[in-house]
């Protein structure tokens, strides 16, 4: 495997983006901080990939304007995916593994207040007999939180505590949309919203844009003293249907984290849009008690459809850089109920004396 | 003034659905008061069936009864409930795994508040009035306050007339905005004004503008008013009927490259007939009444003919 | 570092229809991976990853329909990828897929590509009316007309080329059990007389709406040697431009000419006309047979539709183009590209049955989409690259 980094992420936040759903406006400056980052121009970058959903733009072939953010002549080796950024950084990946191209620039979308986005991802589910009952993504979170208590895994203070650790980590976090710590017992002492959650248990409906930057060897060392070098990326997915799995367990999450090697981590930046989300992908992912989880706020003080999952990767990767942490773990989550999940394992060295 | 114009927009169609084999068996049965569920390789018994089994692969073959009469094993509260779900007013929905079945179904509970439901619960399915073989022939769950008062079950499994289609309506509403470009654009056709930008890259002039140009990336800037007389550098000739069409064929749809301008916009040509409409043919705007003006290019209502000589091949070859 | 070797090892395709009411959007997908893990002589519990392609999800009305489809494709337990890349995305699929292997990180890849049209109306999912933008009043073929209207004014092309083609498509199509049109009979003269629906296009020279699917097995070399009859890849190529660019050529996009020459170059292909023995190529109206022999140098600027025109692009010819009967006789929009790629692997493992050309050893597969602004294209090859 070639050693590949993190070396760039630009992203932007906000609750209700005042633009075009193919959010090109979003893109541009976001595309010149990465270019600002890396002291690239689009020439020097070989592969593009891009993550966004043509049902959240409500219009088929949403990206296909995306790419004229790029500035196309001359054409790009260009791909794009209907998923989270995250997995438009694993085929970026991929396509540097292959020897094809030495750096990539992936980046992804979505105005999730364009329409009722909890509405509109209950065209994920099985289409014939699901969709038409329109379960919306609220509810699928109560079933499996609700699943999780009655079977004594968590209980609600426990979701509160991630809620608290998060709104009060959210407050650093310029690019959170909700922010501000009080207390476990204020924030258990607020209405119910869909029993068993609160509002806060639930992430915010979020618009956002993010690129990452992948480059190998020597050409992420020229952009940065303290590259993020990817030592372990891994992703898998489970069935659809939340009657035929147990909702308190990921096992597509207990398998990426299997196939990395997490020993030391110190941080993770968890792709969790519900509280006890975490609760259930701490206890995938086997993580201890010390490691810091989530110190951008994640998901649930932001969550930006498309691209929240990559943003995990772009938060631990700046760690890395500064030298706050020298080994983390990101993860991206997409589906109802935890259905898949990637893990993004980041080092400050490469492992082989190289770094 | 708002940075970007926007409007609401309904993307809606009624699906069509083919079931297969199994989904159909499933459905026959709701049609029929009968809850179908598949067996799996493990002794799982499911409901709905799975179409493919998790560990062998293999279409699923084997199919039982299950009761109408289950437990809850899970539940939610839907305090505002979106567009289609099976009520309008607050209610439950949970996982209820049927009697005969290891696997539950989910579906909607009829309850009046969070205090009347729990897990472990016994209900029932409440049949819709017309059941056609569709998830919505449950209308819902309903508590089951004593065994002895349950629904009989279904009448079993039937081998023929099965359901192998099911029409889903999808019907979502959206917030559209043009971009803040294109806003410009739109708002100058309320006025009656063309307006371009430009590229400050490339200097290219660009109509409608844009958030990026495309071969720079960057956003197209200024102000550029257009005459609306322009080149008819391609075209075609719409000679077929489709659904939505607002004019009847044979009509012409050709790019016109307006003078000052650097890209070909696609409209309508009218005012001559369709078989005399040439690459290079003078055009020019024909506006709406002004009464019908929007923030719309329709407020072109189509070009026509300026009458002048036709502009030279070699000054819009490199537009095609 | 250079990529690993892989081959096609399994095809599989369904037979396409347009309507395929006997089976839900699993089945569709189903029938097609099952004859490709047939021919792989593998089962899908010996698959490492599966890659998942399909154009908009508006067709369907499922929003990444790969979630709920995942058990029944077999991916449960597995990684999965999907990949959405307009009407080149059959072909884009098969690259990603092919790239997990040439990355070293897989050994065995599955990919499927579908589309089940009948669901909904592929004009209404690609035209849903927009506030403020002119409603679409052109139709499908509306837009692409024009260009080929731009073609005919450069290249001089006598104006019943399109339809040479069409006959030679359909006509293939005959040989092929699992194409969707099987129009016996057609003619030049049939193709002429058939309405002219967005003059230049007439009926018989536009693409059917079908339901169909199409899977591949993706190996490495060890997995490959398994194999009596794998087609390597040589080469794989994707490039992107945008829709509507100032004084972008939209006849033969720049897009086009550097995939294909990029494309060449890794395939050490000099001369693709006298190198490459078959070609499937994305023509969904048939002008664009001779538009993209141009653009992909089988012919100079200006001479496609003379090798068109003489007969050299038909199975008896020096170039034959599409003796699957291409996109013109079968066309499952996602899949599609996937059927191109997947038709020329079949030719140069000597499997493509009726419509085989004897000999074939190497072979193009290409797809477009997007106002052809999306490229993916590969060379392969019954012989194993030797770089």
């Amino acid at each position: 495997m070639r050693d590949v980094a993190v070396v760039g992420f630009a992203q932007r936040q906000m609750p209700d983006f005042d633009g075009s759903p193919t959010c090109v406006e979003m893109l541009v400056p976001i595309l010149a901080e990465i270019y600002e980052q890396t002291g690239w121009t689009r020439r020097d970058v070989g592969f593009w990939c891009s993550g966004s959903s043509d049902y959240l733009a409500g219009r088929s072939f949403s990206f296909v304007q995306a790419v004229d953010a790029i500035g196309v002549t001359p054409p790009v080796n260009e791909s794009h995916v209907e998923m989270d950024l995250a997995w438009a950084m694993y085929e970026a990946w991929i396509k540097i593994q292959t020897g094809e191209v030495d750096t990539a620039v992936v980046y992804a979308f979505g105005k999730s207040s364009a329409g009722v986005l909890r509405r509109t991802l209950a065209l994920q589910l099985d289409p014939y007999t699901m969709t038409p009952l329109w379960p919306d993504t609220v509810s699928l979170a109560g079933l499996q939180a609700r699943a999780g208590m009655d079977a004594g895994l968590w209980d609600e203070r426990a979701m509160a505590e991630v809620a608290q650790r998060s709104l009060t980590d959210a407050e650093k976090n310029e690019h959170a949309i909700r922010k501000g710590g009080s207390s476990v017992e204020d924030l258990l002492a607020r209405p119910m919203y869909a029993d068993p959650l609160r509002k806060h248990d639930c992430s915010p409906v979020t618009d956002g844009a993010a690129a990452l930057v992948l480059a190998a060897g020597d050409k992420a060392r020229e952009v940065r003293d303290n590259p993020a070098w990817i030592s372990g990326l891994s992703h898998f997915i489970d069935a659809s249907s939340i009657s035929n799995r147990d909702l308190t367990r990921s096992p597509s999450a207990a398998n990426a984290a299997a196939a990395v090697d997490l020993d030391g981590v110190e941080l993770a930046e968890l792709h969790a849009p519900f509280s006890h989300q975490e609760l259930i992908l701490r206890r995938e992912l086997g993580l201890a008690d010390d490691v810091r989880i989530n110190p951008s706020g994640g998901a649930l003080t932001s969550n930006p459809m498309f691209s929240g999952g990559g943003i995990r990767i772009g938060e631990a990767a700046a760690r890395i850089w500064s030298g706050e942490v020298a080994k983390g773990v990101a993860h991206a989550t997409s589906g109802a109920a935890l259905q898949q999940n990637l893990l993004c394992v980041l080092e400050s060295s490469t492992g082989k004396g190289g770094a | 003034m708002s940075r970007t114009l926007s409007a609401p927009v309904t993307v809606a169609f009624d699906y069509t659905r083919s079931t297969g084999p199994v989904l159909g068996r499933f459905l026959t049965g709701l049609r029929d008061g009968v809850l179908v569920a598949g067996r799996t390789s493990a002794g799982e018994v499911v409901v709905p069936p799975l179409e493919y089994d998790p560990v062998t692969h293999a279409q699923t073959t084997d199919f039982v009864e299950v009761s109408p009469v289950g437990t809850i094993t899970s539940w939610t509260w839907v305090p505002e409930p979106v567009a289609g779900q099976p009520f309008d007013r607050p209610f439950a929905f949970a996982l209820v795994t049927l009697d005969g079945a290891t696997r539950p179904l989910f579906h909607a509970v009829d309850v009046a508040s969070p205090e009347e439901i729990s897990t472990g619960m016994r209900v029932q399915v409440r049949w819709a009035a017309e059941r056609v073989g569709h998830i919505n022939d449950i209308a819902c769950f309903e508590p089951l306050a004593d065994e002895a008062s349950a629904r009989p079950a279904g009448g079993g499994l039937l081998e023929d007339h099965l359901v192998t289609g099911v029409v889903t309506p999808v019907s979502l509403d959206y917030v559209y905005a043009a971009s803040p470009e294109e806003s410009t654009f739109y708002r100058g056709l309320d006025e009656g004004r063309i307006l371009g930008q430009r590229c400050p890259t490339c200097e290219k002039v660009y109509v409608p503008p844009r958030s990026a140009c495309p071969t720079d990336g960057t956003p197209t800037e200024g102000e550029i008013e257009l005459t609306g007389e322009g080149t008819i550098t391609t075209f075609c000739i719409v000679n077929v009927p489709f659904l939505g069409q607002k004019i009847t064929p044979p009509y012409v749809s050709a790019y016109v490259l307006l003078d000052g301008a650097d890209i070909a916009l696609l409209h309508l040509i009218l005012g001559v007939p369709a078989d005399e409409v040439r690459m290079g043919m003078r055009v020019k705007a024909v506006w709406k009444p002004r009464e019908e003006w929007a923030y719309s290019l329709e407020n072109i209502d189509h070009f026509a003919p300026t009458g002048d000589p036709d502009a030279d091949y070699d000054t819009y070859k490199r537009h095609l | 570092m250079g990529k690993q070797p892989a081959a096609v090892v399994g095809i599989g395709q369904t037979h396409h229809r347009a309507k395929r009411d006997d089976l839900s959007m699993a089945g569709l997908c189903r029938e097609a991976i099952d004859r490709a893990l047939l021919d792989a002589n593998m089962t899908l519990d010996d698959i490492d990853a599966i890659v998942v392609g399909k154009a908009p999800d508006l067709f369907e009305g499922v929003m990444m329909p790969e979630l709920f489809l995942a058990e029944s494709l077999g991916a449960a337990g597995k990684p999965l990828l999907r990949v959405h890349t307009a009407g080149s995305v059959g072909g884009s699929t098969a690259i990603v897929a092919a790239s997990l292997v040439q990355s070293g990180v897989h050994k065995r890849v599955l990919t499927v590509a579908y589309e089940k049209q009948s669901e909904s109306n592929a004009m209404w999912a690609l035209s849903v009316p927009l506030p403020f933008n002119m409603p679409v009043h052109a139709g499908a073929g509306g837009y692409f007309a024009p260009h080929v209207r731009s073609y005919i004014r450069r290249s001089g092309a006598p104006t019943h080329v399109g339809a040479i083609v069409a006959a030679k498509d359909r006509n293939n199509a005959l040989k092929n059990p699992y194409a969707h049109l099987h129009n016996e009979g057609t003619t030049v003269e049939s193709v002429l007389a058939s309405t002219m629906l967005w003059d230049p296009i007439r009926y018989d020279e536009t693409c059917p709406s079908s339901d169909g699917a199409c899977a591949l097995v993706i190996v490495d070399e060890d997995t490959a040697a398994a194999s009596p009859n794998p087609a390597w890849i040589h080469g794989t190529v994707m490039r992107s431009e945008s829709t509507s660019a100032a004084e972008r050529d939209q006849v033969n996009p720049q897009a086009s000419r550097d995939a294909a020459a990029y494309l060449w170059k890794q395939a050490g292909i000099t001369s693709p006309i006298d190198e490459i023995d078959m070609a499937e190529i994305y023509v969904p109206f048939s002008w664009f047979e001779p538009m993209w022999l141009e653009s992909l140098g089988f012919a100079e600027e200006g001479g496609g539709w003379k090798l068109t025109e003489s007969g050299e692009t038909a199975m008896t010819g020096r170039i034959p183009v599409n003796c699957s009967g291409g996109v013109l006789s079968s066309n499952p929009i996602g899949a599609s590209g996937m059927l191109r790629f997947g038709e020329a692997a079949l030719q140069v493992r000597g499997a493509a049955g009726e419509h085989q050309i004897d000999g074939a050893r190497k072979a193009l597969g290409h797809a477009y989409g997007g106002g052809s602004q999306f490229f993916a294209m590969w060379v392969v090859g019954a012989d194993k690259p030797t770089s």
